[in-house]
């Protein structure tokens, strides 16, 4: 441990939240230390106050109620919550750099990059307009983007994600501050970008012997690059210590609770009595989109799989990869420009809307929004017998089973008079789960249904899957970003990229001993608790 | 170049639109009360069946729609937008000697409306809960809900009539001999009040737009960003916010420069200002309807362009415009 | 309810606006009642100032007609008008609006043109061309403001659908086998309403404008007796009698703002009804 001064020191932190919320304080009592050179990571699930704390040593919060009203936090040998607004300013971008989650509105859209990041300079140093060009240029290649010099004169629109979190990264390191604060920088990534971020990140911190300060939800993430770890429930810390003390022993049953949801990664050995024959069928199924302006894109190239009934089939992919166009195209939301999708034996593809019409209820679908994907007009109720209404049930019949499938899925028969705000995340999953059962399915295609969750809310929603899936003997479609989740409810797997299937077999197959390299590059990049941050 | 394909096709879609305005007008035309040979021939000799059929014949009024149609559309790429049956002069004449004055009021009018409305907006955005905002927010609410016409007749009866400040009528004073400058401040004296209430319902629609615009865009994720950096309350607030707030108000200028072109109309009524607005209101008292519509016309002809103008403006303006 | 409420509450001027509101309604409903003149009836001597008999407080016109009665008239004929242009507009509009965001592609295309047609002209002057065509009644006044009116709500109302098509529970009905046309109004137009109600509001307030506009440039119907006329009444006796066209004009003034105040308090108190989603930003 170094012996001098630690760069940041928080005591007795208190952030109080506008009145009506559902705690007073969004964070009460945090007292944590971070040595130059150091990683520490405050982790927590939505709502625990992490970001708040980061917001707080900028002095970024939202005011004038989010404030913080107790304790101290001292910076380079300054009292932060003392100075003021044009003292912070001298400090933010000079000696404290923050990067935040969401990098496609994190920029100007109408500035240009070399400016975005010169700016930085301009606003603490005097400095010549050519050497603050140079500046930019070496700031941009030091992220490890290519073709600084184009790159310095383009706007924003031209840039991935992980691009513009790199412009991002140059910009906040630019003067090389103390501390780096980064607010759940890669959540909002693919996960092979996140993989090259983080190694970004851990090598300038290294590098320069900054003090990292990382807000995450995911303790993968934590091993890949925390020193050590601070543990948020609800505004307060309940555990803090060296990252491998806390992930191999956790003290705390909250960090225990935690670490325990998430998903292992391990594919079950499972010998399902697979009907032979398949119930989903598709052959070279394509699907080109074409954009105003005579543009042609290729969400699906050509994929071939079949789905057996009471099986799981699995289709991993990041985003663009087309696998939320197969669900759309197995549904029969989506229309297929080429090829066939059999079901039963029947090209369901080729048949109108009232052609489709019987074998509405015999295909449904979960979504990935639980925000977005019941009506916040209606009842609940009203969201889980439309379908039975639709299809000539009575009135009554419908109410009864939709009362059924609620307690299936955990919840009270009050909830069908309530409306859908009224419910969490995970319970408006649940009803999800519910309204899709209720016309009785064989094939479940399950769009992306945990996440949008916190970690031990998937845990459950994804043993709920399981069971509904036992009980009904269900075939399901299981789309996902997160090959740990895969592994753990798929018996089959596909792996597709940019619309192709790249890869296709049993799931310990595919994940244990992946062929294509794609796949590979997918596996490794996944952070994983049992490596070690070195 | 992508620009000026999409230039090229914006202008292509106004002139669409202008052509079918044509032809409806055409159609408004023929829905006027009273046959327009008639009404011609009613100023010089009513009653005589020859004359009144003789009239018909060469106006080509007794031939088939779809002819009439094709004659009318060949007049108007011409520019020859009918005759006048009152004024007994050719409307696009007519219009002619007028647009200039209009050109000049409702130019002043956009100016003022334009600056005085984003500096008010943007001022009281940043000053949001004080009693700064809330004057300009009350003000513009007041002025957004006048009537354009009755403020109008409002500055005539207080600035003219009783205080006796500035002229209410016309573009200059008559029968007075100036020399260059003295005509221009002439006009200038007497454009201030009809610049000035036309303008003041449009500064209200400004100012209450940038303002919502700024604070949403203050909102955004960027400007917290810019913070993050470091960079100093006032150039994050003239660089970052204010541009990007005022993409919209770009767009919607466009739209009520061409809204303006109406309001015009009301105040060239109570000012006596020389413009097509108040020869909409002439044409409109004496039943001229080959005058109103050809003034009618023309102001959807404005329109377009303006529209147009706002389009590439805003191409200009917004880097992510490309492909189109 | 009760929280629309308490959201409405909190925006003084929208309360202000609705007791301004109310008021007018008053008026307008119990004209007969309150002043069982007839406003074209010479009551007094003319250019009669106001503030000076008590059964004339407005003080009388040109041809000595009380001018309380004609404001009291008046609004019935402003509130009137303004009402049902607005509601023909929203027919209009929200439908061609709705089907355009919903459907998207090339139907959404040619409505869309369809619509800048009509926004390709001053509104002001295309309600006078209509007006002046076809003759000055309530009825053609109607439909010159409505025509004149829906493009702006089917612009937003395509807008909304068009969010609103993207969403989740949209798929969920169609994989419910709802059909389109219950889609669109079972749907997303409960989705829409805040919105529409808002801009209802201002619409009405716009309308109440472009009647008393037409009115004052000599296009109302002749046998109305409303706020504009009063005024274009006043025009050339402006010197003479300020109060002709003062009081009209205030009363004109009194109600729009009104009605664009109670349109804010809506928009508050409506808008943000069911947004407790997602909360927790930043935390």
């Amino acid at each position: 441990m170094p012996a001098s001064d630690p760069v940041l020191q928080i005591d007795g932190l208190d952030i109080s939240l506008p009145p009506g919320g559902d705690r007073p304080l969004a964070v009460s009592g945090v007292s944590l230390t971070l040595a130059a050179g150091e990683a520490l990571c405050i982790v927590g699930e939505s709502g625990s106050g992490k970001s708040m704390i980061a917001n707080a040593v900028m002095g970024l919060l939202p005011g004038p109620h989010v404030r913080p009203t107790a304790g101290r936090i001292r910076f380079d040998g300054q009292e932060l919550l003392d100075l003021s607004e044009s003292q912070m300013q001298t400090l933010r971008g000079r000696r404290i750099g923050m990067i935040f989650q969401e990098p496609m509105t994190a920029l100007n859209p109408i500035m240009r990059i070399g400016d975005q990041i010169g700016e930085v300079y301009r606003s603490h140093l005097s400095i010549g307009r050519k050497e603050c060009r140079e500046r930019v240029l070496a700031a941009l290649a030091d992220v490890g983007l290519p073709d600084p010099t184009r790159l310095i004169d383009s706007y924003p629109f031209r840039l991935s994600g992980g691009q513009r979190q790199r412009v991002m990264i140059a910009a906040a390191l630019a003067l090389e501050p103390a501390l780096l604060i980064a607010d759940e920088p890669t959540t909002a990534l693919d996960v092979t970008t996140q993989a090259q971020i983080l190694k970004l990140i851990r090598a300038l911190q290294r590098r320069r012997g900054m003090a990292l300060l990382f807000i995450t939800h995911d303790f993968g993430v934590v091993a890949e690059i925390a020193d050590r770890v601070a543990v948020m429930q609800r505004g307060i810390m309940v555990e803090a210590g060296p990252a491998r003390d806390v992930l191999d022993r956790p003290a705390h049953v909250y960090t225990q609770k935690l670490i325990a949801a998430i998903p292992h990664g391990q594919t079950s050995d499972r010998a399902p009595a697979m009907a032979p024959a398949a119930l989903l069928e598709l052959d070279q199924v394509t699907k080109t989109y074409r954009l105003p302006g005579g543009r042609e894109v290729a969400a699906l190239k050509g994929v071939s799989l079949t789905l057996r009934k009471g099986e799981t089939l699995g289709i991993v992919g990041e985003s663009g990869s087309g696998k939320s166009t197969i669900g759309r195209c197995v549904t029969g939301l989506t229309p297929i420009s080429s090829g066939r999708i059999l079901f039963e034996g029947i090209d369901i593809s080729k048949l109108g809307p009232k052609g489709l019409k019987p074998y509405r209820g015999r295909i449904q679908m979960v979504f990935q929004d639980p925000y977005a994907s019941l009506n916040p007009r209606h009842r609940v109720g009203s969201a889980i017998t439309t379908g039975m209404l639709m299809q000539g049930i009575p009135k009554a019949k419908a109410r009864d089973r939709a009362v059924e499938l609620l307690s299936l899925v955990g919840l009270g028969a009050e909830a069908l008079d309530r409306y859908p705000h009224e419910f969490s995340g995970g319970q408006r999953q649940r009803i999800g789960i519910a309204r899709a059962l209720a016309m009785e399915p064989e094939l479940l295609v399950a769009d992306e249904p945990v996440s949008a969750l916190d970690v031990s809310v998937q845990a459950q929603v994804l043993d709920l899957f399981d069971q509904v899936r036992k009980k009904f003997d269900l075939a399901l479609l299981f789309i996902t970003h997160d090959l740990r989740v895969a592994a753990q409810m798929c018996d089959r797997v596909a792996v597709m990229r940019a619309g192709e299937l790249v890869e296709y077999g049993e799931a310990a197959q595919v994940l244990r001993d992946p062929r294509h390299a794609y796949t590979q590059e997918l596996i490794a990049a996944v952070p994983r608790l049992e490596r070690a941050a070195s | 170049m992508n620009r000026a394909r999409f230039a090229a096709r914006r202008l292509a879609q106004g002139l669409v639109a202008l052509l079918l305005i044509v032809v409806v007008n055409f159609f408004l035309i023929r829905a006027a009360p009273g046959d327009p040979a008639q009404v011609m021939a009613g100023e010089a000799g009513a009653g005589d069946a020859k004359f009144v059929a003789q009239l018909r014949q060469q106006f080509g009024l007794d031939k088939p729609m779809i002819e009439q149609l094709g004659l009318y559309l060949g007049h108007v790429a011409m520019l020859d937008l009918g005759q006048s049956y009152r004024q007994q002069r050719p409307v696009a004449e007519l219009i002619g000697e007028r647009v200039p004055a209009t050109l000049l009021l409702t130019g002043a009018a956009f100016v003022l409306s334009l600056l005085f409305g984003i500096t008010l907006g943007a001022w009281s955005s940043a000053r949001v809960g004080t009693w700064g905002d809330s004057l300009v927010t009350t003000v513009a609410l007041i002025f957004y809900a006048t009537p354009l016409f009755w403020v109008a007749l409002m500055a005539v009866l207080v600035f003219s009539i009783k205080l006796d400040w500035l002229p209410g009528f016309g573009m200059a004073t008559v029968g007075q001999d100036f020399s260059a400058l003295g005509h221009a401040l002439d006009v200038a004296q007497h454009l201030v009040l009809p610049a000035v209430t036309l303008a003041l319902f449009y500064m209200a629609i400004y100012a209450r737009m940038t303002r919502t615009s700024m604070l949403e865009v203050s909102r955004m994720d960027f400007v917290k960003t810019a913070r993050a950096k470091g960079v100093p309350r006032g150039r994050i607030w003239r660089v970052h916010i204010l541009r990007n707030a005022l993409l919209p108000i770009i767009t919607l200028a466009g739209i009520q420069a061409g809204q303006m072109v109406g309001g015009a109309i009301l105040t060239e009524t109570v000012f006596a200002w020389p413009g097509i607005g108040r020869l909409m209101f002439e044409a409109l008292l004496q039943r001229d309807y080959n005058l109103l519509l050809g003034v009618f016309l023309f102001t959807a002809a404005m329109v377009v362009l303006f529209n147009f103008l706002t389009d590439v403006l805003y191409t200009i303006v917004d880097p992510r415009i490309e492909l189109r | 309810m009760g929280d629309f409420w308490r959201r409405f509450r909190r925006n003084k001027g929208a309360l202000v606006g609705l007791a301004i509101l109310i008021l007018v309604l008053c008026l307008a409903l119990f004209a007969p009642l309150i002043d069982s003149g007839d406003p074209w009836a010479m009551v007094q001597r003319p250019f009669l100032p106001p503030f000076e008999i008590a059964h004339t407080m407005f003080g009388t016109d040109t041809l000595g007609r009380d001018i309380g009665t004609g404001l009291v008239y008046g609004a019935r004929v402003s509130l009137m008008i303004g009402f049902v242009s607005t509601v023909a507009a929203l027919v209009l509009g929200v439908t061609l609006g709705a089907v355009s965001g919903y459907y998207g592609g090339w139907i959404d295309a040619t409505l869309m043109r369809f619509t800048e047609l009509f926004q390709t002209v001053p509104s002001f002057a295309l309600a006078i061309v209509l007006v002046a065509i076809f003759q000055p009644s309530v009825g053609s006044i109607v439909t010159a403001i409505a025509i004149v009116s829906w493009p702006p709500v089917a612009r937003l109302v395509r807008g909304e659908f068009l969010t609103l098509r993207q969403r989740d529970f949209v798929e969920a009905a169609r994989l419910d086998g709802q059909s389109d046309l219950r889609i669109i109004f079972v749907e997303l137009l409960p989705n829409a309403a805040s919105s529409i109600v808002v801009m209802a509001s201002l619409m009405v307030a716009t309308a109440i404008l472009l009647e008393s506009s037409l009115s004052f440039m000599g296009l109302g119907d002749p046998d109305l007796m409303s706020w504009g006329f009063m005024i274009g009444a006043a025009r050339t006796v402006l010197r003479q009698a300020w109060w002709m066209s003062v009081f009209p004009g205030l009363a004109i003034l009194l109600t729009v703002l009104a009605l664009n105040l109670v349109g804010e308090g809506l928009s508050d108190g409506l808008n943000t009804r069911l947004g407790g989603g997602r909360g927790n930003a930043g935390l």
